[in-house]
């Protein structure tokens, strides 16, 4: 699977570290500088995490101080968010979306640079928070006023303005790189490549994009007002000034739960791409698949009150929102069956990215289930705030998301390093990695049912049996890591060279060689069949055959 | 700038390749790109005038104490003037496609006046006014959505200030016309937003 054959095509330029470094405008370099970059970030807000599971082993708040405990998880979900899981996908969506599309770059290069160069700006501006006159913000990722304007310091320059400021750049990169994604993707297929021809990673990223431009905007606005009341005496969200706390929370959630289906959604096209290929089959439904995506952007913007059942929210708006979160779960649902419908009867391959895409439908499916739970009001008023909803969404956020990167990122190693890596050190990562999951989340679910509130650096010990095995587990996760490095690492630099298409795959991207040079494309090629055409006797280019 | 250089390039390179027609126009993905951008620009106004809204039918004393409402004329003139800055703005960038370029220049500045003569009529009330930004939600909002509004009509000022000096460059539209025209369709925009802005503050009162 890994040798050379005659065909393959060898790159011209040899490779060279130092582009990484720099402000190159080439879709390749800055995809793998925001995945690298990302994943930095992701090992940091890692640490956070066990350090906060090292406190939870027991009851007493023995480890840490509960303003630090606070801190500390406001930046693991600020950081894992906005330095890990987006970033990582926009460089999956840059690295991608040009090769799959036939195209030599994307719409704008040089915005493209500037976007990416912001998230490390980001990731920085987070970490010096530690060191300003009372910490870090402590109000958890979203925020919430009253709490989010309590300034103990005084100073104008405290925590939470720099989470504000951050979360500010944070934005405006992903509304440069959401306008260059789409116009991409609309102006710039390759001839012959219409609609319905398009990969269904392609769709699944316009999906997402789309929801990045209607939603980030709301998050801005609110963003804005509370900074206004945080820095300048404003009283928007004020309660004691007459303000309307309340109203920051619809802000938030208008844009931040669909911004789980623009985390979400791109992994859903990592899936629906790598089962066809580790299963030999085309993709169950393609087209269905395709359009579910666009369903799921347009149905993402009116389920937010979800998060605010408990909100004083009146009656009929629960009602209507908890409709509209079940009907969310139709498109999802789609999606899911399409998947186990490519799976089913293929001759699958078990390698490091099918393992991944398919532990990571499993535990998908499982955060459907509790999604599904949480979405029914009075099951949702029962768990509100308490580790049931951490435990859902992490589900979601690690077992789904993180292994869709995860699985991605070795489907495509090959082709974004030229070389092969290696596969004991990969299903050794996974089964560790999958261990981990089970071990650190399942628990939570237990906890949330009892009543254990999230964000407490101290709990009842009746609790202490489930989060000693949780702590467990986030170690576990933790370890898992090292595999990885050391695969990635030492491959990079001295695996063996995997070809153009190590996996016998179907896509533009596996026509050209390993990694691809600069614009990609010799001659652009013309599309004649649909993707996907596993165990079709069809060529998927006029001009470049595959 | 520099990514119109680089994309020009790319429309050398497809052009030589005999490529179809959706990888020609350049132009149109810098446009595209352009009307995506304000399309999203318009949810933070459409989110900051939802909020206003909620304040506004919700809370129980909206007029911060002694304060009786807005005055409403000067604004309506400051209207009046934006408004029809919209029309020579169009007028100026019709010279500018029959390829008459005084014509533009004599237009486009006279879009500027209006668009400066906007932003001291908005100062001056500013200065008038008998209460902050910190007076209240009424007086937060005010501030907010008014200088808000106010940056981008500064912004579109300044823009049509650079394609100004930018006319008088030579070869300065051999590339095409994204600059005057994405700048006209944003200065639109602007008047746009305002009059939702307009009804919404001062004449719902």
């Amino acid at each position: 699977m890994t040798t050379t054959t005659p065909q393959d095509l060898i790159p011209k330029t040899p490779p060279n570290w130092r582009k990484y470094f720099s402000f190159s405008t080439d879709h390749k370099v800055i995809g793998i500088q925001y995945i690298v970059t990302a994943f930095f970030f992701f090992l940091l807000a890692g640490v956070f995490a066990m350090i906060m599971r090292g406190e939870l082993i027991t009851p007493e708040p023995d480890l840490l101080d509960r303003t630090v405990y606070n801190g500390l998880y406001t930046m693991h979900g600020t950081i894992m968010l906005f330095g890990w899981t987006f970033p990582v996908l926009s460089g999956f969506a840059n690295y991608l979306v040009p090769l799959m599309i036939g195209a030599r770059d994307m719409a704008f290069p040089r915005l493209n640079a500037v976007a990416f160069w912001m998230i490390p700006v980001v990731g920085i501006l987070l970490i010096l928070s530690f060191l300003v006159p009372g910490g870090p913000a402590q109000s958890g990722w979203w925020a919430y006023p009253p709490q989010s304007l309590q300034n103990p310091t005084g100073n104008l320059i405290n925590g939470q303005f720099i989470w504000l400021l951050a979360v500010a750049i944070s934005g405006v990169s992903s509304i440069m790189g959401a306008l260059n994604i789409v116009t991409t993707i609309i102006r710039m297929r390759a001839p012959g490549m219409g609609w319905f021809k398009t990969p269904a990673f392609v769709w699944t990223v316009l999906a997402a994009q789309l929801i990045q431009l209607y939603g980030l905007p709301a998050l801005t606005a609110g963003a804005v007002m509370l900074l206004c009341d945080l820095s300048v005496g404003t009283a928007f969200f004020d309660p004691a000034q007459g303000g309307n706390p309340v109203l920051f929370q619809h802000f938030f959630w208008f844009y931040s739960h669909p911004a789980v289906y623009v985390m979400v959604l791109p992994v859903f096209g990592i899936f629906s791409e790598v089962f066809p290929v580790y299963a030999r089959k085309p993709l169950f439904g393609y087209k269905i698949v395709a359009v579910s995506s666009l369903i799921i952007t347009g149905l993402s913007g009116i389920v937010w009150v979800h998060h605010m059942f408990a909100s004083g929210t009146p009656g009929w708006m629960r009602v209507v929102f908890m409709a509209s979160t079940m009907l969310i779960s139709v498109p999802t649902g789609i999606k899911v069956f399409a998947w186990v419908g490519t799976i089913w009867g293929g001759k699958l391959r078990l390698d490091t990215p099918m393992l991944f895409a398919m532990g990571g439908l499993i535990n998908f499916v499982f955060a459907g289930i509790t999604g599904i739970m949480l979405s029914s009001v009075p099951i949702d008023i029962h768990v509100n705030n308490t580790y049931f909803v951490v435990g859902h969404f992490h589900y979601v956020l690690y077992g789904t998301i993180t292994f869709g990167i995860y699985a991605g990122i070795y489907h495509w190693f090959p082709k974004m390093t030229g070389k092969m890596y290696y596969e004991g050190l990969g299903k050794l990562h996974f089964y560790l990695t999958f261990a981990g999951t089970a071990l650190n989340f399942l628990p939570m679910h237990p906890l949330g049912l009892m009543g254990m509130p999230r964000r407490v650096a101290s709990y009842d010990p009746e609790f202490a049996f489930w989060n000693v095995l949780a702590s467990l587990g986030g170690f576990l996760l933790g370890i898992s890591t090292i595999p990885f490095i050391l695969n990635m690492v030492s491959s990079w630099t001295s695996g063996k060279p995997a070809g153009n298409n190590p996996w016998k795959a179907i896509g533009l991207e596996w026509l050209i060689s390993s990694p691809p040079e600069h614009e990609n494309f010799e001659e652009i090629p013309v599309v004649v069949a649909e993707p996907y055409g596993y165990g079709k006797d069809e060529k998927l280019t006029e001009n470049m055959g595959g | 700038m520099t990514s119109s250089e680089s994309a020009i390039d790319n429309v050398e390179l497809t052009r030589s390749l005999e490529i179809p027609a959706t990888h020609e126009h350049e132009e149109d993905n810098r446009m595209l790109g352009f009307i995506i951008f304000l399309l999203s620009e318009s949810v933070i106004f459409l989110s900051f005038f939802a909020g206003y809204i909620v304040y506004k039918t919700t809370m129980t004393d909206w007029l911060p104490a002694g304060i009786s409402g807005l005055e409403v004329r000067e604004p309506a003139i400051n209207t009046v003037v934006l408004v029809s800055s919209s029309f020579v703005i169009y007028i100026a960038e019709r010279f500018l496609h029959k390829e008459n370029l005084w014509g533009f220049r004599f237009f486009w500045l006279l879009t500027m006046a209006m668009g400066s003569y906007f932003l001291y009529g908005q100062a001056v009330e500013w200065m008038g006014l008998e209460f902050g930004f910190t007076s209240g939600v009424f007086g937060g909002t005010f501030f907010l959505l008014t200088g808000f509004h106010g940056l981008h009509v500064l912004t579109g000022v300044l823009l049509q200030a650079i394609m100004l000096i930018r006319s008088f460059l030579p070869n300065n539209y051999a590339g095409g016309q994204f600059g005057v025209e994405s700048t006209s369709l944003f200065w639109h925009f602007v008047d746009v937003i305002w009059i939702v802005l307009f009804i919404l503050i001062y004449v719902w009162q």
